[in-house]
């Protein structure tokens, strides 16, 4: 994955438009969260392989990025996108990593569905 | 004190370096006596958080990578016989509690271990840990007391020393340090900040305290007290 570039990866996401998409969309704090320090509320949430349509996609240029797709009748969007990459099997992968490298949310479109 | 001779070891776990940390210079001071370990590692830890900035994996390429890890930690460990079980990370504790309870006693049945080596029920902190241990417990209790196998369960919890005392059965592992610490290192996804992390202390004059690397600590379950 590299670091967000908004053009390339705008272009990427309107090539998911208009299709039968899956999608996983995940966030959070780490199992350790409250572990670590106690005073941390723990909260997440993880979708995978969701099948989805959405006719408008959009990624907000101020960093972390926000990125939001329109349904029919709903959205879905994430918030802390820093870094993406179009992997072999054609997916569309964007995660938000933190300062230390760890992953806070990931949001990815594929055509085909993601392993179990 | 020296090791309580074993018949067969099976060491439960959900995600590939949990037996690193808590458990590898017990199973490979046993290997080298002998014993046959199985090591049943549920998961492929596809969650892992540390992803690396800038990144080294994926979401998607990262299970591969601790297969890989995993694979290799065994060798280190002397592992013989390593099964990947396939299920999810983070999504243990929420299969059918049977289902769970079936795979355990599947594993049981099959090679009559006389240790199984997991965690400690409520004071192993993360979810597929608690699960984990719920279902090794669980199936355990439902077997006729003479048949059972001894648990020596893992508890780290925040809480666990003040309601649990201390753990019961502490393992000197410092013959085997050295291989402990490469089953670390071959973990290195998960891993490699916590060295880099120690080089740094060490850098500074303070480096980590190694008494964990010296013991490892467990919870003796005996069959009567299940």
């Amino acid at each position: 994955m590299k670091e967000v570039q908004i053009n390339e990866l705008q272009e990427l996401l309107n090539s998911f438009a208009n299709k039968d998409v899956y999608i996983h969309l995940e966030t959070t704090n780490g199992a350790y969260a409250s572990h670590f320090d106690e005073r941390v509320f723990n909260a997440g949430a993880f979708i995978r392989n969701a099948k989805i349509r959405f006719e408008l996609a959009k990624i907000i240029a101020d960093p972390p990025h926000r990125v939001g797709l329109k349904m029919d009748h709903g959205w879905v969007y994430a918030q802390g996108i820093t870094h993406f990459e179009l992997d072999e099997k054609g997916r569309l992968l964007m995660a938000g990593l933190d300062f230390t490298g760890k992953l806070a949310v990931a949001l990815e479109i594929s055509e085909t569905p993601f392993s179990y | 004190m020296s090791l309580q001779p074993q018949r067969q070891i099976l060491v439960i776990f959900p995600h590939p370096d949990d037996e690193a940390f808590s458990s590898a210079g017990t199973i490979r001071m046993y290997r080298n006596m002998g014993v046959p370990v199985t090591y049943a590692c549920l998961t492929l830890g596809e969650m892992g958080r540390n992803l690396g900035n800038p990144p080294f994996a994926t979401r998607e390429s990262l299970p591969e990578i601790r297969r890989e890890e995993l694979i290799a930690a065994c060798e280190v460990m002397g592992i013989n016989d390593l099964r990947m079980m396939g299920l999810r990370d983070k999504t243990v504790e929420f299969e059918d509690d049977e289902k769970m309870v079936s795979l355990v006693k599947g594993l049981i049945d099959e090679l009559n271990p006389s240790l199984i080596i997991t965690f400690l029920p409520g004071y192993a902190v993360h979810p597929d840990h608690e699960a984990t241990a719920r279902a090794v417990f669980e199936t355990v209790r439902r077997m006729p007391t003479e048949d059972r196998p001894t648990i020596y369960a893992v508890g780290f919890a925040n809480n666990t020393i003040a309601e649990k005392g201390e753990p019961t059965l502490q393992i000197d592992v410092s013959s085997v340090k050295l291989e402990k610490v490469k089953a670390l290192q071959a973990h290195a996804s998960q891993t490699a900040w916590m060295i880099e992390e120690n080089a740094k202390r060490v850098d500074d004059g303070r480096p980590m305290s190694d008494s964990w690397l010296q013991y490892e600590r467990f919870y003796v379950i005996n069959q009567d007290i299940l």
